[in-house]
């Protein structure tokens, strides 16, 4: 176990080692907020802690609980989720060599987010590129589930959320992971016209929709200079 | 009432379809890239469906306006974020903010 840790770490480099340690214990954090919300909002505890193990992405998880607590119906939920994963497409092309052949592409595949395609990215030296992909993979996989499980057992101990104000939690830790994002101008428009129009829908159409409806926005989207990578999982 | 096996089958087609996503890239292997547009095109709808998300469950409630508790604090955690305050501290001052007004009575 030792050795094998420092094998990884000697093809990491310390500093890379200990960015990719902080991106994980963020990613467990907000993965304890989220389960914490989903079953505070009302879902039963079964419902993150499988999208987390399952699914394993956080974007596409929390549109999902987030249409499910709102009534919205399940169906809604999941093609948002859909659609919000199938950047996974283009990361998938992206590290297509980074995860190797054979039975790595099932393993390697399920653990792609995100932050270990940007970092297997961001490295030069093959070997580097496969540690790091495969190290941040596994290390965010264990600290997201490890902290949805955690606060799914949280929320099932809180009976009133509203009292505790965790009806303005689940909006924030949204609002902050989306925030660097609307840096890029025309992302920023794409997204307030989406937002105008999400709201202006939700006094007419069932509950989950008019999020899908948001993406009229993307009518404002010109694609320009390159944009940063984003932050949002 | 939510259906349980309607969930479940919801949960399993997102956990399906997620990573047929996830495992078209390096099953079709070749050196083909997808448009540096339709990647960035990708990216802006994730942005755009994440904030409309946000602005939904801050501001609605049903087919209604949510009070003002809860908008309050998601604007003070977007603040706090915006500010670069950590994330940990970012979701207590948006729940404290909602919590302490309804303390007062604010709905």
């Amino acid at each position: 176990m030792r050795s094998i840790w420092r094998t990884l770490r000697q093809d990491l480099g310390r500093p890379l080692a200990r960015d990719i340690a902080l991106v994980c214990l963020a990613d467990g954090v907000v993965g304890l907020s989220y389960g914490a919300i989903s079953v505070g909002g009302g879902l039963q505890f079964w419902v993150p802690v499988l999208l987390s193990l399952l699914v394993f992405a956080g974007a596409s998880q929390f549109l999902f609980v987030g249409i499910v607590a709102a009534g919205g119906s399940p169906i809604a939920a999941t093609i948002a989720g859909l659609l919000v994963n199938s950047r996974h497409v283009a990361f998938g092309l992206a590290v297509s060599d980074v995860i190797g052949g054979g039975w790595k592409k099932i393993p390697g595949s399920h653990l792609m987010t995100d932050e270990n395609v940007a970092f297997a990215l961001g490295q030069d030296d093959p070997r580097r590129k496969r540690a790091a992909y495969w190290v941040c993979g596994i290390g965010i996989f264990v600290c997201w589930n490890l902290g949805v499980f955690a606060g799914a057992r949280l929320g099932s101990v809180i009976t009133d959320t509203d009292v505790l104000g965790l009806d303005a939690a689940f909006p924030a830790v949204l609002l902050a992971l989306v925030l660097p994002s609307l840096r890029d101008r025309s992302t920023r428009t794409a997204a307030l016209v989406g937002v105008v129009v999400a709201l202006a829908a939700t006094p007419f159409l069932p509950a989950g929709l008019p999020v899908l409806f948001a993406l009229v926005g993307l009518v404002f989207y010109r694609v320009g200079r390159p944009v940063e990578e984003e932050a949002v999982r | 009432m939510r259906n349980p096996g309607l969930l479940l089958i919801a949960v399993l087609i997102l956990a399906v379809g997620t990573f047929s996503l996830r495992v078209a890239g390096p099953l079709l292997r070749t050196r083909f890239e997808l448009p540096e547009r339709a990647q960035q095109l990708m990216s802006a709808a994730t942005v755009v469906l994440l904030a409309a998300l946000v602005a939904t469950a801050a501001l609605t409630a049903g087919h209604g306006a949510a009070g003002i508790a809860r908008p309050a604090g998601v604007l003070v955690g977007g603040i706090l974020a915006w500010r670069k305050v950590p994330f940990v501290l970012v979701i207590l001052a948006a729940a404290a903010t909602a919590a302490g007004l309804r303390l007062i009575g604010v709905p």
